[in-house]
């Protein structure tokens, strides 16, 4: 066996430690303000799902399951669900991790909706921005903790920011592939009656693009419970936080109920965004 | 025999010729592909598409194309898939941008706009209809024809109260607050008919708006286009590869194969004169009934009795050539009627004395006019027994269709014969030319 030469090296390594600690000398003023807006956004979502009683969410959510949805069974469902959650002693966590993931939905969507629509109308931007996603994607999650914790220190805004660069990719996807699969015809249309360029972004483009853009929202929204619950190995407080503890002292049962806690979030909110993305759908057949 | 002067001074007498171009489109290429300018240098400029398409990778859409479009004119491009039909509409509004050559609107040239003012341009002078309809399916159809007004920044009042003038117009009245998806087919390219031409514009731009539809609905939306074009005058440009459509609908028809003009001129000659091969095959299957029309098979009526020469000549006359009925025009050359040798000798036996022949003499006759093709003159040959008087809108007598003239036009000719009659119609081109020589030394 040769062994790979080694006197050649790459200290990529090296390089990106050295470029980590001269962003954190010198743009400590931003990544302070960011993490400021992340903290307030995400701590508004905090007070308000924790400030509406459970008593209100669970019929809340029940309805929703009914009518967006469509069957009153999955409204039952989700009722039965939230109840459990409640009965497992996690209602407080849920909401905590429901925030966090609502939040960073919040924010990815900000980021991801221009991109996608920027990807789409300019196809060296597609050439630049679909390799990097591509590489998003496929990067382990955890990775993402690292700068994160390196920017922010530990707790709900690291986890966020983590859960945003994960979460981003798939809208940002969709939004590109909803807007460059919009018929023809109906750009150009538009564009034959004289719309200017924003014309055709929102009366056309948009609109038509809107049920592949409700289908990334809604893996979005998955990716970013997934990665809160890994956020917990940073501090932020919630789900994740709870399986964490019990594997470390064992309490398989106790790792359970969190677990089972998350998978029903994950269907709830799995289910309601699906909807969004079928009723458009509908509409515009 | 006369035919070809005939057709002549018909076409002399259209009276789309004295219009004005409207669009003027001079030397338009448009390549696809890498640094498509290239193509356009000596080098690649003479070869053909495959050729250029091999040695640079590029593939021509349109080759030097120059045509002109008169206002009113009911104008189509006709071709096959790749033939370039579609680039070429498309490029009259810059949908497509041409890689050289101008386009002039109103004389007003579109090569050299700004975005700006083309996208103005666009919303004041363009109506355009697509064959997959391009509504937009998450407004109403009310919304969707008042599409091209809102562009424009109309109010919302105003919009949909010309929406709705120009939906009724279309025939869809009561459907407004109905989305797209819900219409049939034809009733979503009546809907993509009323945008258009909600913006009243000028100009109609219509891609092969009728090919999606199945054929009663096509044949029924183009009964209807003809209608609304007699009422609107809009100039129509509009593609199609449906050679029927073509020449039912089209005052001019260029056909357009592989980027090229082929063949331009009236469905009549498009048919009686392919000008090769591609366009011959292109027509065989048109049926000459739908193309010919009164005008350019009339001969002159043989003999015509006159008013005012009174019944006794008009007896003496009828007698000596042996018929026993003929046309009867008054001095203005307008027709009167049709008048036999019965009615003549029934007239002389009366006691009254007639100086001119009397109008109960003279039975009335159907008339048609020199641009009614033959197929509308089946019904009328059927019922009638005296050949077809031919007229001008002035009532004016200008020949006669004879129902074997009718049959001999439109029945197709023989291999053997074709190349027969091509040689004795070359023959009677020269013919018609020396005796339109003569007539101009007269």
């Amino acid at each position: 066996m040769i062994n790979f030469p080694d006197l050649v090296t790459i200290p990529l390594a090296a390089w990106i430690d050295a470029a980590m600690s001269w962003l954190l000398r010198n743009m400590d003023g931003f990544f302070e303000v960011i993490g400021f807006i992340i903290l307030q956004v995400v701590l508004g979502f905090e007070g308000l799902f924790l400030f509406v009683p459970w008593f209100i969410w669970i019929p809340l959510i029940g309805l929703a399951g009914w009518k967006l949805v469509g069957r009153w069974r999955t409204g039952l469902m989700f009722m039965i669900m939230l109840f459990l959650i409640g009965a497992f002693g996690y209602w407080e966590m849920a909401m905590l991790t429901l925030s966090l993931v609502i939040a960073s939905v919040f924010f990815s969507l900000l980021i991801g909706i221009p991109f996608g629509i920027l990807m789409a109308r300019n196809d060296r931007a597609e050439s630049i921005l679909k390799p990097i996603l591509d590489g998003m994607q496929t990067m382990p999650s955890f990775v993402y903790l690292i700068p994160a914790l390196m920017f922010f220190g530990m707790g709900k805004v690291p986890a966020m920011f983590a859960t945003i660069i994960y979460a981003v990719p798939p809208v940002i996807r969709l939004t590109n592939v909803g807007i460059r699969t919009v018929d023809v015809e109906a750009v150009e249309a538009s564009k034959a009656f004289g719309a200017t360029s924003r014309q055709v972004l929102f009366d056309v483009q948009l609109p038509l693009a809107k049920p592949s853009i409700m289908v990334g929202i809604n893996q979005t929204t998955m990716m970013a419970l997934a990665m809160v619950v890994i956020g917990s190995m940073i501090g932020a407080r919630g789900l994740g936080m709870e399986v964490l503890l019990a594997i470390n002292r064992i309490e398989v049962g106790r790792g359970f109920e969190a677990g089972m806690t998350i998978v029903f979030l994950a269907i709830i909110i799995d289910r309601i965004t699906y909807s969004f993305s079928e009723r458009n759908k509908k509409d515009l057949r | 025999m006369t035919e070809v002067m005939e057709k002549d001074g018909l076409e002399t007498a259209r009276p789309d010729t004295e219009a004005v171009s409207q669009i003027v489109i001079e030397n338009v290429w448009k390549v696809f592909g890498r640094d498509p300018k290239r193509v356009l240098g000596k080098n690649y400029r003479n070869l053909s598409k495959d050729e250029v398409q091999e040695k640079t990778g590029c593939i021509i859409g349109m080759r030097n194309i120059n045509l002109e479009i008169k206002k009113g004119e009911f104008y189509i491009l006709m071709g096959l898939s790749g033939s370039g039909k579609s680039t070429l509409i498309r490029n009259l509004i810059r949908l497509v941008n041409p890689t050289s050559g101008t386009i002039k609107v109103n004389g007003k040239n579109l090569t050299t706009m700004s975005h700006e003012q083309l996208l103005d341009f666009r919303r004041n002078n363009f109506g355009m209809v697509f064959q997959h309809y391009g509504l937009l399916p998450h407004l109403t159809v009310l919304d969707n024809a008042a599409y091209g007004l809102k562009v424009k920044g109309i109010p919302k009042g105003e919009r949909y109260a010309k929406a709705m003038t120009t939906l009724e117009t279309v025939g869809l009245k009561g459907w407004e607050d109905y989305y797209p998806g819900s219409l049939s087919g034809g009733m979503q390219q009546r809907v993509g008919l009323a945008r258009a031409l909600a913006n009243d514009p000028e100009i109609l731009l219509m891609d092969e708006p009728f090919s999606g539809l199945d054929p009663l609905i096509r044949r029924q939306m183009q009964d209807e286009l003809v209608e609304l074009q007699d009422k609107l005058q809009k100039t129509i440009v509009f593609v199609t590869h449906d050679l029927h459509e073509a020449l039912k609908l089209g005052d001019r028809i260029a056909i357009l194969r592989n980027g090229e003009v082929v063949q331009i001129g009236t469905p009549e000659e498009i048919v009686t004169q392919p000008a090769d091969d591609y366009v011959q095959e292109f027509v065989r299957d048109a049926s000459p009934a739908k193309v010919l029309t009164a005008g350019s098979i009339m001969e002159p009526a043989k003999e015509l009795l006159y008013a005012w020469e009174g019944p006794k000549t008009a007896l003496t006359l009828l007698n000596s050539k042996k018929r026993r009925a003929a046309f009867v025009v008054n001095k203005a050359h307008e027709l009167l009627g049709v008048t036999g040798i019965k009615d003549l000798e029934k007239l002389l036996a009366s006691e009254v004395k007639h100086r001119t022949i009397p109008a109960s003499a003279i039975r009335k006759v159907t008339s048609v006019l020199p641009d009614t093709i033959l197929e509308d003159l089946f019904p009328i040959v059927s019922q009638n027994q005296y050949p077809i008087p031919v007229v001008d809108e002035k009532n004016r007598l200008q020949g006669v269709v004879t129902t074997d003239q009718i049959f001999e036009s439109i029945s197709p000719p023989e291999e053997d014969e074709a190349a027969a009659e091509a040689e004795t119609e070359t023959e009677t081109k020269a013919k018609a030319k020396a005796k339109s020589d003569e007539g101009g030394l007269v």
